[in-house]
């Protein structure tokens, strides 16, 4: 069986120790504003051909998808920020998929 | 102890992991701020007054580790705890950071119970920080509580050469018999007044009173040019006041006060001595327990200043020194050169 995309048992410490109001503004946060500017800036690193913008974006990617749960989310950010500028944007696509499944995820947990 | 209520800055450029941070943090009770970089975190901290600094490495301007450089070199924030947040890998990252004196390393996420144990022990050593050189403050001069602070506190001492100065009230016994125990606290906190300020006003360090006596240190921890010449004159100036004070005391019906003062200058070995927690600067050396010898010479000598052979030959010159010879001083193997400064 694959891990879940958000750790339930991460995200529900997560609420318990901070609110469950806090804690959904947070993904909001996360989801609407700071994840796909990652992600944007992923692209424009890889394109400007810039290690480290890219490292920096992957960095900050897995720190807040490990703050979620979002672990398988949050390994492939972390496989980026630590191997260099990729040959082309292929493992960019790959993370993009696994944070959208993780958005949805966080969204459901949410509302749950 | 808890220590809510404190002010703390947070310092991070992702906007979740700021956010996430200060709510633990308010959630423990404390007054939290936050900035987006390294640069803007330097300037508030620049501009008003924190308690305790939590500091993301990875940030755009100005990082963690430049934070940490500036922090060091600014008088004002050296002292200020610091804990680092990071999710950088490898342990080489979290050296780098203790070395340029941050306090602890938490890594993301950041665990709730860690983050409050680790935010309770850096306020607490601050506050211990604060106490410390609030206790320093009330038995150095300014300068020299900030020369302290600046090369920071340690236990053991260095190698110096300085003038150690002990100082006694004569036949003080007979003064409490003579009168109130609130009027020997009056007495004895106007002694202590006049003979503070006469020593610090020459750049000596009082840093021992006990009962009716005080010992006091010239060239620890700061240098001085002239320590014998200080004391000397320091010396001088306490006979003075102490025979000012008696003309009020006569002319109220008291007992005059009499005052001897021993000094002798050699290496010695100044630093603090106690436990981390409770430490007295001091001074330890041959001078040290020569001096306290001269004070108690002075009342079989019934001269109120004696200094040592060292002391003598620096200040020759300025000012009337008469040689007592060669004095058989107790708990001394051999005998030692006397001289007693005119009054």
């Amino acid at each position: 069986m694959s891990p879940a995309t958000v750790n339930p048992a991460i995200f529900a410490e997560l609420k318990d120790a901070a609110g469950a109001d806090f804690v959904s503004d947070l993904v909001a946060t996360f989801t609407d504003e700071e994840a796909p500017q990652m992600l944007a800036e992923l692209r424009d690193a890889l394109a400007a051909g810039s290690a480290e913008r890219f490292r920096r974006a992957a960095h900050s990617l897995k720190s807040n998808a490990m703050t979620f749960g979002a672990l398988p989310l949050g390994e492939l950010a972390r496989s980026l920020e630590l191997g260099g500028l990729p040959a082309d944007a292929a493992p960019v696509d790959a993370l993009q998929a696994e944070l959208d499944r993780a958005v949805d995820a966080l969204k459901d947990l949410c509302r749950g | 102890m808890a220590e809510s209520g404190s002010r703390l800055l947070v310092a991070d450029d992702n906007k979740v992991n700021r956010l996430l941070l200060g709510r633990s943090l308010e959630q423990l009770g404390h007054i939290v701020a936050m900035a987006e970089n390294g640069r803007i975190a330097l300037e508030m901290l620049r501009r008003e007054r924190y308690d305790l600094l939590l500091l993301d490495m990875e940030m755009p301007e100005m990082t963690g580790f430049e934070v940490l450089e500036q922090m060091v070199a600014d008088r004002q924030l050296r002292d200020l705890p610091v804990i680092v947040t990071s999710s950088l890998e490898g342990v080489a990252h979290v050296a780098r950071c203790i070395e340029l004196g941050a306090d602890d390393y938490l890594s993301k996420p950041v665990n709730p119970v860690l983050l409050k144990a680790r935010i309770n022990s850096s306020l607490e050593k601050k506050r211990l920080r604060d106490q410390q050189s609030a206790l320093v403050r009330r038995f150095a001069t300014s300068e020299v509580a900030e020369d302290m602070q600046r090369s920071g506190f340690a236990l053991g001492g260095k190698r110096i050469t300085g003038t150690v100065m002990f100082c006694d009230i004569r036949g003080f016994t007979s003064i409490t018999e003579q009168q109130t125990p609130e009027e020997t606290i009056e007495l004895l906190n106007t002694f202590y007044t006049l003979m503070f300020d006469a020593i610090t006003g020459a750049g000596g360090v009082v840093n021992q009173m006990v009962g009716d006596g005080l010992m006091s240190i010239f060239g620890a921890p700061l240098p001085l040019a002239d320590a014998c010449g200080s004391a000397v004159r320091a010396s001088r100036e306490m006979i003075e006041l102490i025979e000012m004070l008696n003309v009020e005391r006569e002319a109220g019906g008291r007992m005059p006060l009499k005052i001897g003062i021993g000094i002798a200058t050699g290496d010695m070995i100044a630093g603090y001595t106690g436990t981390h927690s409770r430490a007295t600067y001091t001074c330890i050396g041959d001078a040290v327990n020569l001096a306290a010898r001269l004070e108690a010479h002075t009342k079989l000598a019934g001269r109120p200043i004696l200094v040592d052979g060292p002391t003598a030959q620096a200040v020759a010159g300025q000012g009337t020194l008469e040689p007592l010879g060669a004095v058989q001083l107790k708990g001394k193997a051999g005998t030692v050169d006397v001289f007693a400064v005119s009054v």
